[in-house]
């Protein structure tokens, strides 16, 4: 038996301490949070071990592994205390605040020899899982762009004082929603080389930001799209959708179903054909031992359930969701708000602001950084197509023989 | 130990209502496009209506604000509805799960309980907060969903599988028999539990004593989303004591029809199957395969 602590339980919290206390080969040692109602709650009703403070409890409770679902801004200093234990740790998505904060976790982990997984919950849905299969597989050819998109229903009017509401602790659209797609987009495309076009806009928060758009560069020439807004009504609940456009096909995936269509420019992988293929995640989803609002959720603590117990199967990928991929996210995301930060963003510090009149010093610079940006797709384009030529010659070769 | 209250027969078909809400679980764009065809009230209307002609008279809904607007048309008119029953399902879901991510969850519930008009809701509230009463907060949640349901008829009230699950993963059995006493005592009503985990939720239901609990579960024959898996659930339709209701019949729409309901004919413990529609033909086609492949098992 795994015993583990659930630190934080607010909605994530509460969900991993529901699926975790369900697990056949898992024991809650002890549920940790400052919200003294909530933890009372449950510990009259339910029996399990109540801690407020997280340092007495590491020190007091023998644990095999945390999970930390705590607001951003305590990952870094829970997750370190905890490594430094010797405690496996399952972290809340994002990561850290600061890529350099996450690089040092990463570090510690591996010097430890110690599972660390991160709450990207999408790389355990089926559909978006079968993209990154058929993207090894070479299904769509070489991805020249991806749009990366999220929308949903958080906040619709001018109010709300939780963490969330506040950059500085983590909150807002760019950590809470964007960390997702752009999570799906390195997983897909891997690390960029730069962003630009960065709007971080407020509809309605004050200390934080409601959408997110940016483009999205990488050294192979693709780029990508990010569209973001949690200010979104006409969505349900959240929904988070990536299109893939490659050399040989298109791919659209979200949570639900995974739409391909395939040109006839090179042999369909077994189970696709050319032209239109839809699989649902119904279809390639496993069951899951337990269910709460989705497999995924499940799936992955099961995962590090068995990653942490040593009981993953020899066939199966080891350290999905890492803290080491988490890090290129968590870097990406650091890059946007550099990016939103500079003079012409048009990322305003009011609602309905734009951005500030540049200086001439920042003209000048905007001049010269859109000069050698121009230089950089031109030498990229050159370079693709170069390869591209040397592809369709290799491939005309290979035809003949 | 709750007993039951009433001997509510349920009927075999129970109408759903995902289809009117957005709701599809194989694809977000045919969910957008039931819900740009749903915004007209009548649209629904339309549907329920000819539901109601094929003899289908129990709508089985959740607490989505539109609901109270067909509440409010079968009140209007009760000749035009003669014998149409409501199951309540509740708490809505993303309603209370968009206020946690805005609010917190204590802060959203405060804000999810009427401030006004139900003086005597919001002073037990107040003393709920303070003594760490769970079980009038229970209660003061409930009365807060069902107040759009006054006037019509209630029999079952089922609780959502989202908190069903919650609960049951967390063990707060204790939940459940709060909700069974206030279900059977306020309202009248036979409680119902909607979940994922059916043969888990059987033995939490034991455990408080809850008796012959009506349950709505994933049934078919593919097994999806019937979490323990497809022999567990065999076993329970076959050997435990609770009144079933099947939902995802039809696996999302992996399985056809005859095939879905040839599958559910083997299990007599199943009472009803709760389906959803959005024509007054795919309402009809279930009706007969109802009426070909189930009705005639059961009366052998």
């Amino acid at each position: 038996m795994l015993r583990i602590a659930v630190v934080g339980v607010g909605k994530m919290g509460l969900s991993h301490l529901s699926i975790l206390g369900a697990h056949p080969d898992v024991t809650i040692a002890a549920m940790c949070d400052t919200s003294g109602y909530v933890l009372d709650v449950l510990e009259k009703y339910t029996g399990m071990h109540a801690a407020g403070d997280y340092q007495k409890m590491l020190d007091a409770v023998p644990l095999d592994a945390v999970v930390i679902a705590t607001p951003t801004k305590a990952h870094y200093p829970m997750v370190r205390a905890a490594l430094e234990r010797g405690l496996h740790v399952f972290c809340e998505k994002p990561l850290t605040l600061s890529s350099e904060e996450s690089r040092a976790l990463v570090e510690l982990a591996a010097e430890k020899g110690l599972v660390a997984q991160v709450g990207y919950h999408n790389r355990f849905v089926g559909a978006f899982a079968e993209t990154r299969r058929l993207l090894d597989l070479g299904a769509i050819g070489r991805v020249t762009h991806a749009t990366a998109e999220a929308y949903g229903p958080v906040v619709l009017k001018a109010k709300g004082a939780t963490w969330r509401s506040q950059r500085s602790e983590g909150g807002g659209c760019l950590y809470d929603y964007a960390a997702h797609p752009l999570d799906l987009l390195t997983w897909y495309l891997g690390t960029p080389e730069r962003v630009g076009g960065t709007h971080l806009g407020k509809i309605f928060s004050t200390a934080t930001e409601d959408e997110v758009y940016s483009t999205l560069f990488y050294d192979d020439g693709s780029t990508a799209q990010l569209s973001v807004n949690w200010s979104d009504e006409s969505y349900r609940k959240m929904s988070t959708r990536i299109t893939l456009s490659g050399t040989h096909g298109r791919i659209t995936v979200d949570r639900q179903e995974c739409q391909v269509y395939l040109r006839d420019t090179q042999p369909a992988p077994a189970g696709y054909q050319h032209g239109w293929n839809v699989k649902y995640t119904t279809e390639l989803t496993a069951p899951v031992w337990f269910y709460l609002r989705g497999e995924e959720y499940s799936a992955e603590l099961d995962y590090f359930v068995r990653s942490a117990s040593g009981a993953l199967g020899s066939d199966e990928p080891a350290a999905q969701n890492s803290f080491e991929t988490a890090a290129v996210t968590d870097r990406v995301i650091e890059l946007l708000i550099r990016d939103a930060e500079q003079p012409g963003s048009g990322t305003g510090d009011a609602p309905g602001h734009t951005a500030r009149r540049p200086s001439p010093a920042d003209a000048r610079r905007q001049r010269l950084a859109a000069v050698s940006a121009r230089a950089r797709v031109l030498l990229g384009d050159t370079v693709a197509s170069g390869r591209a030529r040397i592809a369709r010659a290799r491939s005309t070769r290979k035809a003949v023989r | 130990m709750t007993t039951p209250a009433t001997d509510h027969v349920m009927d075999r078909l129970l109408f759903g209502d995902n289809q009117f809400f957005g709701v599809n679980h194989m694809s977000e764009e045919k969910a957008r496009a039931q819900a740009m065809r749903f915004q007209d009230f009548e649209s629904v209307m339309g549907v329920l209506d000819s539901a109601q002609a094929e003899g289908i008279r129990t709508f089985m809904c959740t607490t989505h604000e539109r609901v109270a607007q067909i509440v409010d048309r079968v009140r209007a008119r009760p000749d035009d509805y003669p014998g149409f029953v409501f199951y309540p399902c509740m708490p809505y879901a993303h309603k209370y799960a968009n206020a946690v991510t805005e609010h917190g969850p204590l802060e959203a519930v405060r804000r999810l309980l009427p401030d006004e008009g139900l003086v005597s809701t919001a002073l037990r509230g107040g003393r709920a907060l303070a003594t760490k009463d769970v079980e009038s907060l229970v209660t003061m949640l409930v009365d807060a969903e069902m107040a759009m349901f006054q006037g019509v008829t209630t029999p079952v009230i089922f609780l959502q599988n989202v908190v069903v699950d919650l609960l049951l993963g967390l063990g707060f059995d204790e939940a459940f028999a709060i909700f069974a006493r206030h279900v059977r005592t306020r309202y009248g009503a036979e409680p119902g539990y909607i979940t994922m985990n059916l043969p888990r939720l059987l033995d939490a239901l034991d455990r408080v004593e809850v008796l012959n609990p009506i349950v709505c579960s994933n049934m078919n024959k593919l097994g999806f989303r019937m979490c323990g898996g497809i022999e567990a659930y065999r076993e329970a339709l076959d050997e435990r004591e609770f009144r079933a209701v099947a939902m995802s019949v039809y696996a999302s729409g992996a399985l056809g029809p005859e095939e879905a309901f040839e599958w559910i004919a083997q299990f007599p413990k199943i009472e009803s199957v709760v389906f959803g529609a959005s024509s007054a033909t795919n309402i009809r086609g279930t009706r007969q395969v109802v009426d070909d492949v189930w009705l005639p098992r059961l009366s052998v």
